[in-house]
């Protein structure tokens, strides 16, 4: 009897985690996938359209504007902070005296909420009172730069407070990678002669594959999911600017009651992030049982 | 084996690192460049940002702006300030962090030291679980929390972000026990220990670490979300960021960006805390976010 009751025991604890989580995921991507084909506007209805959705929303040009700016946030983005955060974690792998004290400078902002992040870079870069402003005040009168309120440039402050953001928490990311290298092997090609530019475009950074792959997972990740900002910069203005997925998505389902149509943006979505976590959370779980 | 020092500096004349020291130096203000411009901005009057130089500092130091972000400010409908909204977000986080901390811990337990058939399977789905967008589940979660009728509630809010915080914390305590030796859990058991025994007196004496993790992750998350708190709050259990950035964007009257400023860092104090007091946790969590297996 008690040795029954302890075999069950761990599967009754673990019970309620997995039936919500069935429920509130899994459950609920089937609902939405389900929403997705269904002519819902303002509230849930439950009338058959097929793919009427998905044709619709591929032939919008809001849909087709949201996906643009994510293709270009997404490769600014990503590209900017890795190439970012493996410089700095470079050089602060130099035997840097004031380490301690830089490295949770670079890091901090990654503790801050996307909506103060967007705050901070909104009246910052805003041409009335930011640093257009205060660049006139110091008597450069020519100075320029409107990017924000500009239709063509918007995404790119988009780009630019998400880097701010994200780069420092790159940094840490390669800084542990480069400090788990095994320098002997960094002696020996000294003692070979190669230059220190030499053993790093040959030797540390190849090495650094897997913490280039765990960092696009997360950056990729995050720029598919990247929301909070977008609204807190620019409300995904100028006009339809600087839209992204995460925004027509809102936006459709819950302001411009048409349900359908965003039930299948949240799809496509889901579809984008799970073709990268998926393959990487397989290979990651593969390799931890064979260790 | 010799100790090995664990940089991999690269010997390089004094301008090198004359060079390396500027260039670390020019990202350390990088950084903390719009930081300043908060802070410095939050206590100067309105005119005197609308006068110029956003870097300068204030010429006149006033109190004024924080006094009006807390207790003031217009944020929906009443003047209330956000002092209430930083209330709701703490009502929320503490029993969402607490709840998922705990569960978190126990699933870790049982997916390590008390594996069945098909443990690997519901981790795996407690581990995708983690990265979905979460626009996903938006309209079926609305319409649950309708049916509970606990919609636009602080109740509501603490259901959600426990949920969808269950699988990071399985995933912290799962990884930190898979290295706990497996051989004490056995010896306990042949000496008759229970379930419960064996995880109180054994393994959560030992997980003060992966319990800081975790909380921090969790808190930094919940306190920091801003998608479900829009999404599925009430007038009443609206959180700090929705608030501000209702405060914020909202159209009408003056642009108080004193105010504005003063509010912002208001909303990122807490994480802010959290971050300076235990930075090198929350590192941690980080990497095991993004590291998993």
């Amino acid at each position: 009897m008690k040795f029954l009751i302890q075999r069950w025991i761990p599967r009754l604890v673990l019970a309620p985690s997995f039936l919500l989580v069935v429920l509130f995921v899994y459950g609920f991507i089937l609902y939405t996938g389900y929403l997705s084909m269904t002519d819902s506007k303002m509230l849930p209805s439950y009338g058959w359209v097929g793919f009427e959705n998905y044709s619709r929303l591929f032939g919008l040009r809001h849909w087709n504007t949201a996906v643009t700016n994510l293709a270009i946030f997404g490769i600014l983005y990503i590209g900017i902070s890795s190439a970012l955060g493996l410089f700095l974690a470079i050089l602060l792998d130099q035997k840097i005296r004031a380490e301690g004290f830089i490295r949770p400078i670079y890091l901090y902002p990654m503790a801050l909420s996307f909506i103060v992040t967007g705050t901070a870079w909104k009246w910052f870069l805003d041409p009335g009172i930011g640093i257009e402003n205060t660049m006139h005040a110091w008597g450069w009168a020519s100075f320029h730069f409107d990017w924000i309120k500009n239709r063509d440039y918007a995404i790119y402050t988009v780009v630019m407070a998400a880097v701010w953001q994200s780069s420092g928490f790159v940094m840490a990311m390669f800084l542990a990678g480069l400090r788990g290298v095994d320098n002997e092997i960094i002696k020996a090609a000294q003692i070979d002669g190669a230059s220190g530019v030499t053993i790093y475009r040959r030797i540390i950074i190849p090495m650094m594959r897997p913490v280039f792959l765990s960092a696009f997972v997360v950056l990729a990740h995050l720029a598919i999911k990247a929301y909070d900002l977008v609204i807190a910069l620019t409300g995904g203005g100028p006009g339809r600017a600087t839209e992204l997925p995460a925004t027509f998505m809102y936006s459709y389902t819950f302001t411009r009651n048409q349900m359908g149509v965003g039930a299948s943006s949240a799809i496509i979505m889901l579809i984008m992030i799970f073709s990268i976590i998926v393959p990487y959370v397989y290979s990651e779980l593969k390799s931890g049982d064979q260790q | 084996m010799s100790r090995i020092s664990q940089d991999n500096a690269v010997a390089g004349s004094r301008m090198t690192r004359a060079l390396i020291y500027t260039v670390l130096i020019f990202f350390v203000i990088y950084y903390l460049l719009p930081l300043y411009v908060m802070v410095a901005n939050s206590f100067k009057p309105l005119d005197e940002i609308r006068g110029g130089d956003l870097m300068a500092l204030p010429n006149v130091w006033t109190l004024e702006p924080w006094r009006d972000a807390w207790s003031n400010a217009q944020i929906g409908v009443e003047a209330t300030g956000l002092k209430p909204y930083f209330m709701n977000s703490f009502m929320i986080v503490i029993p969402a962090v607490t709840l998922s901390t705990i569960v978190g811990a126990l699933n870790g337990y049982v997916l390590t030291k008390w594996q069945f058939k098909g443990h690997g399977a519901v981790f795996a789905m407690l581990l995708l679980s983690c990265f979905i967008p979460f626009q996903i589940v938006l309209i079926p979660a609305a319409k649950v929390l309708g049916f509970l009728g606990i919609s636009g509630t602080i109740q509501g809010l603490i259901l959600i972000h426990f949920v969808y915080g269950i699988g990071f914390s399985t995933l912290f305590f799962r990884n930190y026990y898979a290295a706990f030796p497996t051989e004490l859990i056995r010896a306990a058991q042949i000496d008759g220990a229970s379930f419960m025994q064996i995880f109180m007196r054994i393994l959560l004496p030992s997980s003060g670490p992966i319990i800081v993790v975790t909380v921090i992750w969790q808190f930094t998350n919940q306190w920091n979300d801003f998608l479900f708190g829009a999404s599925f709050s009430g007038f009443d259990s609206t959180p700090m960021t929705v608030a501000l950035n209702n405060l914020v964007n909202s159209s009408t009257g003056v642009k108080e960006y004193n105010v504005h400023f003063a509010g912002a860092i208001m909303a990122a104090l807490p994480t802010l805390f959290v971050y300076i007091v235990s930075g090198r946790y929350f590192v941690r969590g980080l990497m095991a976010g993004a590291v998993k297996g």
